[in-house]
């Protein structure tokens, strides 16, 4: 056999260190039997028993990820938010307290440096979560672009001293329940319980004393909490999860289910569906780009990006992020060529961003950059899969919703 | 990794097993399962096919990653295990019995290690 391995890529795909960094929580993965594997310079578990069960336990119970690669970088001063709306695409001065963004940090010309959620912590505080792969590169450009427009703000790497787990799953919020020692926190707010806490926000508690932040987001499709907390403490809130939720069918879950997960739920991954040469509107994600957003004095914000992605935003696209439904049963993969039918003869319209055997689903699901004549839904197109035409169909994103 | 790994048998580089029966039996090992995760579509050739020693013969697809099957020995397809074509799990839950991929009735067989030397590949 030969083993053509899919997302995540190792870490020297990304540039990364050859020396991985390990987790808080990396003796607690090792104890479990994990299966590691280097991911954008962490040694992360790709599994720990199986992918599917691991898949499954998150749509129809509850998995616990270990997301500490993920980079924490704190921005905070009197001007915060009027400078995360210069330096980001998304209205982060409009976004309101212990509220969460998607949002993305491009280039000059629109390209995509990394997609990232924000959570406003406070009036003048904000988290910004950047993906592990691309940690360095957005610590340096918030940086440089606070040096650049001049405001009163500060940004600080908290990654190394912070730990990150999720919860996600239909019983997400039970297993969060059940958690002992989780408390609120005297200055958060009153009426807030991680039961009613909106999707997209989050809500300061203690742990053991300890701070912690709980978020309602994630990246599987699923209900969800994640928990931003220091790296001391991270082992113990892991134990803890993953007692509470025995009774409630939460297993530790790795790197593959997470990628098959974010891929039913027609999530983007970056490096995948996002890069520097792809603009938020390719990605079907122009809605996180806001032009219309204005400063204190209602001028137009200047952001970096603007100018091209004003441009974009009017203009025809050349390519359309699209859902292909595997009509056989062999599984397009990232990279493969898209054509306009299964025969030999029939032109590139596309290439294949992500792509695996839906375990939910039953049949293979794959994203997809196509020529925009070819992106209406029920399309039919074929994918190279290694040498041989696969017939697949064009359907609607995401691949899977979660029953309400 | 490389627990239990039968003595009877021989192996590739690659990760497949023959074992001595006539014909021979051919399947993928327990490293290879392993390092897969959990396998969802299994392709294998057709019983007639004429099959050469390190040659592509089929597919073995996780949810995570695909691999090429090279057939360990050169002949005819005499045989192909249905049964883990109907349900793949069968490769993971025992690769050296249930898991067997096919049967083939064998001319002459390519470079093949014996259970220590392909251990000592896959420490």
């Amino acid at each position: 056999m030969s083993a053509t391995g899919t997302s995540p890529q190792p870490s020297t795909a990304t540039g990364a260190p050859m020396t991985e960094q390990h987790s808080p929580l990396h003796d607690e993965h090792v104890a479990l039997g994990a299966a590691l594997t280097a991911f954008a310079g962490w040694q992360m578990p790709l599994r720990y028993t199986s992918d599917l069960a691991e898949h499954t336990a998150v749509r129809t119970a509850a998995g616990l990820f270990d997301l500490s690669h993920m980079g924490e970088i704190e921005v905070t001063g009197q001007d915060a938010g009027a400078y995360l709306d210069r330096a980001l695409v998304g209205n982060l001065s409009g976004l309101r307290v212990l509220g969460a963004r998607y949002t993305m940090v491009v280039q000059e010309d629109g390209g995509v440096i990394d997609d990232l959620v924000v959570y406003r912590t406070g009036e003048t505080t904000y988290l910004v979560v950047a993906n592990a792969s691309n940690h360095a590169v957005v610590l340096a450009e918030l940086r440089d672009r606070a040096a650049a427009t001049g405001l009163d703000v500060q940004v600080e790497d908290r990654s190394a001293a912070t730990g990150l787990v999720a919860v996600q799953g239909p019983h997400a919020l039970a297993v969060v329940e059940a958690l002992p020692g989780l408390a609120p926190d005297p200055d958060g707010p009153a009426d807030v319980t991680p039961a009613t806490l909106r999707y997209y926000a989050c809500l300061p508690m203690r742990f053991e004393g300890r701070p912690v932040l709980v978020a309602r987001t994630g990246y599987t499709g699923e209900d969800g909490f994640e928990f931003f907390v220091d790296a001391d403490g991270t082992p113990a809130l892991w134990r803890a999860l993953l007692a509470a939720g025995a009774d409630h069918g939460l297993v530790p879950a790795g790197l593959s289910a997470r990628d098959s997960l974010r891929l039913e739920a027609g999530m983007p991954l970056y490096g995948n569906e996002l890069d520097r040469t792809t603009t938020p509107h390719d990605a079907g994600l122009g809605r996180v780009v806001r032009l219309d957003k204005v400063d204190a004095d209602g001028e137009p914000v200047p952001f970096v990006g603007r100018d091209a992605l004003a441009a974009r935003a009017h203009s025809a696209p050349a390519r359309v992020l699209v859902g292909l439904q595997g009509l056989g049963r062999r599984a397009a993969r990232h990279g493969y060529a898209v054509h306009a039918s299964t025969q030999p003869d029939a032109p590139v319209v596309g290439t294949v961003t992500s792509g695996a055997p839906s375990p939910t689903l039953g049949h293979p699901v794959a994203m997809a950059y196509v020529t925009p004549e070819v992106s209406a839904e029920g399309t039919e197109l074929a994918v190279d899969v290694r040498g041989r035409r696969e017939p697949v169909r064009v359907v609607a994103l995401p691949f899977y919703r979660r029953p309400r | 990794m490389a627990a239990e790994l039968p003595a009877t048998l021989q192996y590739t580089a690659e990760h497949e097993w023959v074992d001595d029966s006539s014909p021979v039996t051919v399947g993928i090992t327990s490293v290879a399962a392993e390092a897969l995760g959990d396998i969802v579509f299994v392709e294998l050739p057709a019983v007639g096919d004429t099959v050469e020693a390190g040659s592509v013969i089929g597919e073995i697809e996780s949810t995570k990653s695909v691999s090429e099957l090279f057939s360990p020995v050169s002949g005819t397809v005499a045989e192909v295990n249905q049964a883990v074509v109907d349900d793949p799990s069968l490769v993971n839950a025992d690769p050296y019995g249930a898991g067997w991929l096919l049967r083939v009735d064998m001319t002459s067989a390519g470079p093949l290690l014996s259970a220590a030397e392909y251990g000592a590949l896959n420490p």
